[in-house]
C-alpha cells in the first residue's frame, strides 16, 4: 500500500521529529510511505481566517502532489478535517480522491490498518483530545452527545507498555490554540491553554499527548514560560517509542 | 449594548482579574455539567434533538403560512395581533399601549427580545417606567447593565456583590449576601409592583400556529404574576418562535431546560390563549432582520435557537470573557452568528471569537451547525471588506509563499535561522504569542531537509 505522508507545514519547519517518528511507525506498520516534496501546507490558516478564497493555489499543489496515492496520512487531526471538508481543485476527480482518502494518522492505524502497536514508554501521561479530530473526524466521542464513548488515539496509547493514562476533570476542553486565534484573541487563548495545562498538572503528568502538534506547541509555550517539567510528546512519537 | 472595542480588547480587560475568571468559568461548566447529567437521563436524547431540529426546519421553510395561521387563530382567541418589521416598530407599538391606556409604569418579565430591541431605554426616554421582574434581570438592572447571559443573566455577579447591591437599592442590611434572604427582599419589593402595575410585558418562548396561542417558560412564576394582574399584557415575539402543533411541545419542553439549566422542566410553562373578562391581551410579532437571515441559505439554520444559553455555557472563549464582551444582547456562540446579519460592520469581530472547537454545535438542543456558521461568518466578512487590511496583506503574502514550493523552503529555513540567531526578533513584546508563551524551538534541519538527507531516493 502506498501512502503518501502529508506533513503539516508548522510540523515541518518547527517539529521534525514528529514527521520522523510519523515516517518510521508507518513503515514499521508495512506501508510502503512518500513524502512527496514539493508539498508545503493546507490552507487552513487562510480559510480560518476568512480567507478561503485565497487557497487555490495551495489546492492545486496539494493535489498534485498527493492524487496519485492510496492513502494519505497526516499527523494532525485539524489539517486533515480542513482537507476534507475544503480541498476542490481542476482536478476535482483528483481532489475528490484525496478528500475520502485522506486520514489521521491514529484513525488510519485503528481503522485501515489494523494493526496492533508494539511500543514502550514508561510514564505518566495526560492525552489532550483536539477538537477538530474529535469533534469534526469523530476519531473520538465527544461529551456533548448521549452516545457510547469511544477513543481511537487512546486504544492506542493503551496498547504501550508501561504508559499510564491518566483521566482528567475536563476530558475534551479545547486548549484555546484555534489557528490566528492564538495571536487575535490572545488573553483568552493563553487563559484556555493555562486552564488545559493546570488539569494535565493535577493529575500528575510527566507528558501531554495528542494528534496535533498545533495544540501541543500552545500547550508546550504555556509550559515551558512556567518553567514546567512538564513536557509535550506527539502521539506518533508515543506510538514510535522502543 | 454598544462599544467601541472589540471581543479581544473586552475579553483582554475581563481577564486581568484571574481568580475571578476562574470563578465565572467554573460556575458556568458547572452548569454545563448538570444539563450533562439529566440529558444522559433520556436514553431518547439525539434522537429529540433530531425531531426538534426537523420541526423548525419545516418552521422555517413554510413561516409565512404558520405566521397567518397562528393570527388568523390568535385573533379568534380574542387576541390582537401585531406585525413590527424592526425594533423601532416594536417599541413605538409598545409606547402606543401603553399612551392608549394613560399607562407610565409597567412591569416586563424575561424577555431578550425587548433588549434586542433596547426597549427598556426607549421607554424611559418617554418617561416610562420599566421594571424587570425576573430576579437576575432585575439585578443588572438596578446596576444599570444589561444581561450577559440569555437565560442566567446575572451570572457575572458574585452573591456579596447582589448583597451590597440589595443594600444600596432595597435596604438590606449590609453585608447580608444570604441568597435565600436576598430572594425573599427581592420577592417583596416587585410583590408591590406586580401589585400596582397596570400593563405587563413577557416574552414567548413558543407560539403555536395551530392553537393561536403561546407559552412562556420560567422558574419564578413572574411572567405569571405579571400577566394575571394586570390590565393590558403584551407579548412580544420574534416571528421565528412557531411551532406548528401543542403536539410539539412535549419535544421542545423536554429539550429547553435540560439543555438551560440541567432542570427536566421549568417550574413554570405558562399557556396563554385567550385574554381574562376585561383584559387586553396583545402579540407583537417582530422581524427586526429574522427574514434577511432567513434568506441567507448558509445562516438560515440560526433561527432554530430556542434561546437555552447552552452553547454559552459549553463555549471556553464564552466563560473566559464573559458576556459583556460580546458587546451585543444575545452573547455567546449564537450571538456571534446572529449579531452580524444585523450589522456586519459593527459585529464583525464576533465571528472570529471562536476557536472553532465544534461544542456548541453539539450541545445545541436543535442542532444549529453554529460553528461552520461562524466559519462561514468569516469568509462573508472578509469577502465584503470588514477585516483590517493589514490582516489581508498578511494572508495574501501567506498564500503566496504557501503556493510555490520553493518560496517556502527558503522562508521557513530563514525564518528558522532567525529565531535561533535572533531571538529578540520574534521574543518581544509586539509579538503577541510571546508574551505569555515561550516559542517553540527552531531545529536547524526541517523535516524535509532531513527527508532529503535519509530516505529520498
Ligand atoms: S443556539 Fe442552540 S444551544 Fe445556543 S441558545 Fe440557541 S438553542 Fe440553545
Amino acid at each position: 500500500m502506498r501512502v503518501g505522508l502529508f506533513v503539516p507545514c508548522y510540523v515541518d519547519q518547527f517539529y521534525p521529529q514528529v514527521a520522523i517518528a510519523t515516517l518510521q511507525l508507518l513503515e514499521k506498520l508495512g506501508c510502503e510511505v512518500v513524502f512527496p516534496t514539493r508539498q508545503t501546507c493546507c490552507g487552513q490558516p487562510m480559510a480560518n481566517s476568512g480567507y478561503e478564497h485565497l487557497t487555490g493555489d495551495c489546492n492545486e499543489l496539494f493535489v498534485d502532489n498527493f492524487k496519485e496515492f492510496d492513502y494519505i496520512v497526516c499527523p494532525s487531526g485539524s489539517c486533515t478535517l480542513h482537507i476534507k471538508d475544503h480541498l476542490h481543485a481542476q482536478d476535482e476527480g483528483g481532489a475528490q480522491h484525496i478528500r475520502k482518502r485522506i486520514y489521521e494518522l491514529t484513525e488510519f492505524i485503528t481503522d485501515v490498518l489494523k494493526q496492533p502497536i508494539k511500543a514502550t514508554f514508561p510514564h505518566r501521561v495526560g492525552m489532550h483530545q483536539s477538537c477538530h479530530g474529535q469533534r469534526g473526524l469523530h476519531i473520538s466521542q465527544m461529551s456533548e452527545l448521549v452516545a457510547a464513548p469511544f477513543s481511537k488515539p487512546e486504544s492506542l496509547l493503551q496498547q504501550v507498555s508501561g504508559l499510564e493514562l491518566v483521566t482528567l476533570d475536563r476530558k475534551d476542553e479545547c486548549c484555546g490554540f484555534g489557528g490566528t486565534f492564538c495571536v487575535f484573541e490572545e488573553a483568552v487563548s493563553v487563559k484556555m491553554g493555562k486552564d488545559r495545562v493546570s488539569d494535565h498538572v493535577k493529575h500528575g503528568v510527566e507528558y501531554i499527548t495528542g494528534a496535533d502538534m498545533s495544540c501541543l506547541m500552545h500547550l508546550e509555550g504555556i509550559l515551558k514560560r512556567q518553567n514546567s517539567p512538564v513536557r509535550v510528546k506527539h502521539i506518533a512519537e508515543i506510538l514510535n517509542a522502543e | 449594548m454598544h462599544s467601541d472595542k472589540t471581543h479581544s480588547e473586552l475579553a483582554e480587560k475581563f481577564n486581568i482579574d484571574e481568580p475571578r475568571v476562574n470563578w465565572h468559568d467554573e460556575t458556568l461548566w458547572w452548569i454545563r455539567q448538570k444539563r450533562d447529567k439529566a440529558v444522559w437521563q433520556l436514553p431518547e436524547w439525539e434522537s429529540l434533538r433530531e425531531a426538534a431540529s426537523q420541526i423548525k426546519h419545516n418552521v422555517l421553510a413554510h413561516l409565512s403560512e404558520y405566521l397567518e395561521a397562528f393570527e388568523r387563530n390568535a385573533i379568534a382567541n380574542g387576541i390582537t395581533v401585531h406585525w413590527a418589521a424592526d425594533a423601532k416598530e416594536h417599541n413605538e407599538i409598545v409606547y402606543s399601549l401603553l399612551q392608549k391606556h394613560g399607562i407610565t409604569q409597567m412591569v416586563k418579565s424575561k424577555s431578550m427580545l425587548t433588549e434586542e430591541c433596547h426597549l427598556n431605554d426607549y421607554l424611559a426616554e418617554h418617561g416610562v417606567e420599566v421594571i424587570d421582574t425576573d430576579l437576575g434581570e432585575r439585578i443588572v438592572q438596578l446596576a444599570k447593565e444589561p444581561p450577559s447571559h440569555i437565560v442566567l443573566p446575572c451570572i457575572h455577579w458574585k452573591k456579596e456583590e447582589i448583597g451590597e447591591l440589595f443594600h444600596k437599592y432595597l435596604g438590606t442590611p449590609e453585608g447580608n449576601a444570604d441568597p435565600q434572604f436576598l430572594t425573599h427582599a427581592a420577592r417583596l419589593h416587585l410583590r408591590e409592583k406586580f401589585l400596582t402595575r397596570k400593563l405587563a410585558l413577557t416574552g414567548v418562548n413558543f407560539a403555536i400556529a395551530e392553537t393561536g396561542e403561546f407559552v412562556v417558560c420560567t422558574n419564578e412564576g413572574n411572567a405569571d404574576m405579571g400577566a394575571h394582574l394586570a390590565d393590558v399584557h403584551i407579548a412580544s415575539m420574534g416571528i421565528e418562535k412557531l411551532i406548528p402543533k401543542r403536539e410539539h411541545l412535549g419535544i421542545f419542553l423536554r429539550l429547553l431546560t435540560r439543555s438551560a439549566t440541567g432542570q427536566p422542566i421549568t417550574t413554570y410553562s405558562s399557556h396563554f390563549k385567550q385574554p381574562r373578562k376585561g383584559q387586553e391581551m396583545h402579540i407583537v410579532l417582530v422581524d427586526n432582520g429574522r427574514s434577511v437571515q432567513l434568506g441567507r441559505e448558509a445562516f438560515r439554520n440560526s433561527l432554530k435557537c430556542i434561546r437555552c444559553g447552552a452553547c454559552m455555557n459549553t463555549c471556553p472563549v464564552y466563560r473566559r470573557s464573559g458576556g459583556h464582551s460580546y458587546h451585543t444582547a444575545v452573547a455567546g456562540p449564537i450571538g456571534s452568528i446572529l449579531a452580524p446579519n444585523l450589522d456586519m460592520k459593527q459585529y464583525a469581530d464576533l465571528p472570529f471569537a471562536s476557536t472553532l472547537c465544534g461544542s456548541c454545535s453539539n450541545v445545541c438542543p436543535v442542532k444549529i451547525d453554529i460553528h461552520d456558521q461562524l466559519y462561514k461568518w468569516r469568509q462573508v466578512l472578509v469577502q465584503d471588506g470588514y477585516t483590517p487590511k493589514a490582516k489581508t496583506l498578511a494572508m495574501k503574502a501567506m498564500a503566496t509563499t504557501l503556493s510555490k514550493p520553493g518560496m517556502y523552503k527558503s522562508a521557513g529555513k530563514v525564518g528558522r535561522w532567525m529565531i535561533r540567531k535572533v531571538p529578540g526578533l520574534v521574543n518581544n513584546k509586539l509579538n503577541p504569542w510571546y508574551k505569555q508563551r515561550e516559542m517553540p524551538e527552531a531545529p536547524k534541519q526541517s523535516f524535509r531537509e532531513w527527508y532529503a538527507q535519509n530516505k529520498k531516493k
